[in-house]
């Protein structure tokens, strides 16, 4: 295993690691989406990208707003819990403020493409597909007859996004990384990626990784650079650390109504920021401490020290 | 006392209350959010205290301390059983067929149950581009999945423009014979009363109206002929103990009951 210490920034990580071009995949469902990637993507102004993402919510919703994305690969698109997401809209529905090639799937289907890219094959099947009208849009979703038996399967291609973006709970100065709470796609999508980003809210010793590998899910031999991101998934939430913002969420919803309102928010919470730490500071110490949970230790596990 | 149904209540706590009866003890049942969350919790309190409660987000037997406002909330996760990665939530619980109960709504239902939640007009040229499935065909396969939809014409349409979720597809035994696993949409609840399925067709018909709602009423909001049961009768409304729950300790902020 290498024994460097991979601590960069988060724009060092995204300069050196995305390519204007690049299929990205970001980690997460709900829990640890990588708000501190996207937005420095966004100041970056990276170009043409392609996403990789079944549930992109606000992340996808402020890339596609602000030009980044040329094409989407996604299974649901909306504000959760709050309602539709307007750039996502405006792009489909009139070209605003460019056209977005859309490559639709279920959640089950597409977390099936990154699932067969980290096991090393070229395709899995699914039950999933069968009999609605995803297929007729979309030509990467075939069906083949089960060799075992007569039953008919959906069958989706591996895929291997370029980087892989990853927040996570905690992880050690090599990349080994931990989460609890949601997986979501984090294993699949770090195992499928050619290269593998993690920031943490946390970077803690080896030996903390060490006491409790159960809890690893992404080994440090994958990774290519981390970053210590405190409130990295601010608006959305990272199990123990903080809540999900809900009222964020509302706000975005209704301010990015129009294209103004949108640039706006652009204008204030993205270009109006260098960096996570003036967007934490932005978000205030008020806010900050109310959504800091209450602590729930979980019992420590005796896994016996066999010498 | 707790049997006696109520005469102060309203159309949500009604709904609410009938999809909480849809659902038996032990029961392995996958919540969304809004309205599901709150029936299931009824449910749970009242007949079906051992159900198990499934969440997208990778949750097996959650037990939420607040009502959750998204299906990721932190809540759901804090004290469940089971945490596990979004993958082998559809494969090795729906797919595998471990699920009793879904819930599911949509932009349009037609008259086999077949729901779409995808676009609204053409695909490539959307009138309105909708959110799209999500995990919503996956939750299709469960053994009854319940609809819970707002009565308009708009809505309950002859044929949806998109199949997001498979209901009956063109009905009979076409479902089945496309390969789909699952038994289909069971119950469909809406605000003007609750429609099932017909056995052999597979279409759906009006079975209970709610109080104070008239067949006309359905029929009227329905856009294609609706068919309605040779035994129809009125909805049985919640009890005092359920309006008392619903008001008291599940929802007292009025989150989702407005």
């Amino acid at each position: 295993m290498r024994r460097d210490n991979k601590i960069v920034t988060t724009e060092e990580a995204i300069k050196k690691f995305v390519l204007n071009g690049d299929t990205v995949f970001l980690g997460g469902f709900a829990h640890l989406y990588p708000y501190a990637f996207v937005h420095e993507m966004i100041r970056q102004k990276k170009e043409n990208l392609t996403l990789c993402k079944h549930s992109p919510e606000l992340m996808a919703d402020m890339m596609i707003g602000a030009g980044v994305l040329r094409k989407l690969i996604f299974g649901w698109f909306g504000n959760p819990g709050v309602g539709s997401s307007h750039c996502f809209r405006r792009a489909v529905e009139k070209e605003i403020p460019q056209a977005l090639e859309i490559e639709e799937y279920t959640h089950f289907a597409l977390t099936t493409r990154l699932k067969a890219a980290s096991m090393g094959l070229p395709f899995l099947p699914t039950r999933s597909i069968i009999g609605s009208d995803l297929a007729k849009y979309n030509p990467n979703i075939k069906f083949m007859d089960c060799p075992f038996s007569d039953e008919k399967l959906c069958v989706v291609p591996a895929i291997h996004p370029d980087v892989a973006f990853i927040n996570v709970q905690r992880a050690d100065a090599f990349g080994n990384s931990q989460i609890w709470g949601a997986i979501g796609d984090i294993r699949e999508g770090a195992f499928a990626s050619k290269k593998v980003i993690v920031s943490a809210e946390e970077i803690v010793s080896t030996e903390v990784i060490r006491r409790d590998p159960n809890r690893t899910v992404i080994p440090g031999f994958l990774v290519d650079v981390v970053v210590e991101e405190p409130w990295g998934s601010h608006p959305s939430y990272a199990m123990g650390y903080y809540d999900r913002d809900n009222d964020f969420y509302i706000d975005y919803g209704s301010r990015t109504r129009t294209v103004e309102g949108f640039e706006e928010y652009l204008n204030e919470w993205i270009y109006g920021v260098d960096n996570r730490r003036e967007y934490i500071r932005k978000l205030g110490a008020e806010k900050l401490l109310k959504l800091k949970p209450k602590s729930f230790m979980s019992f420590a596990v005796d896994y016996g020290y066999y010498p | 006392m707790e049997n006696k149904y109520s005469k102060d209540y309203t159309t949500q706590e009604l709904m609410v209350a009938a999809a909480a009866r849809e659902i038996n003890d032990g029961e392995v049942v996958f919540v969304g959010i809004g309205l599901p969350v709150l029936a299931t919790l009824l449910a749970q309190r009242t007949h079906a205290p051992n159900l198990v409660m499934i969440y997208e987000a990778g949750v097996v037997g959650a037990k939420p301390a607040r009502l959750a406002l998204s299906i990721g909330d932190p809540t759901l996760f804090s004290g469940a059983l089971m945490a596990l990665d979004f993958h082998d939530v559809f494969a090795m619980f729906l797919q595998r067929g471990l699920c009793d109960v879904s819930f599911m709504s949509g932009a349009q239902i037609d008259k086999y149950g077949n729901i779409n939640a995808t676009v609204i007009g053409d695909y490539n040229k959307p009138k309105v581009r909708l959110p799209g499935s999500g995990g919503a065909y996956d939750l299709g396969t469960s053994k009854k999945m319940l609809i819970i939809a707002r009565h308009e014409k708009r809505r309950f349409v002859e044929k949806v423009d998109f199949i997001t979720t498979v209901g009956y597809l063109s009905g009979r035994d076409s479902r089945q014979k496309a390969g789909i696993k699952g038994g289909g949409p069971s119950a469909v609840i809406t605000n003007l009363g609750i429609l099932r399925f017909e056995k052999e067709s597979k279409e759906m018909y009006l079975e209970t109206y709610h109080p104070g709602v008239t067949v006309q009423q359905v029929k009227d909001n329905t856009s294609w002929n609706l068919k309605i049961s040779p035994r129809i009768f009125e909805t049985k409304p919640p009890t005092q103990e359920e309006v008392m729950l619903l008001r008291n300790e599940l929802d007292p902020n009025g989150i989702f009951l407005k």
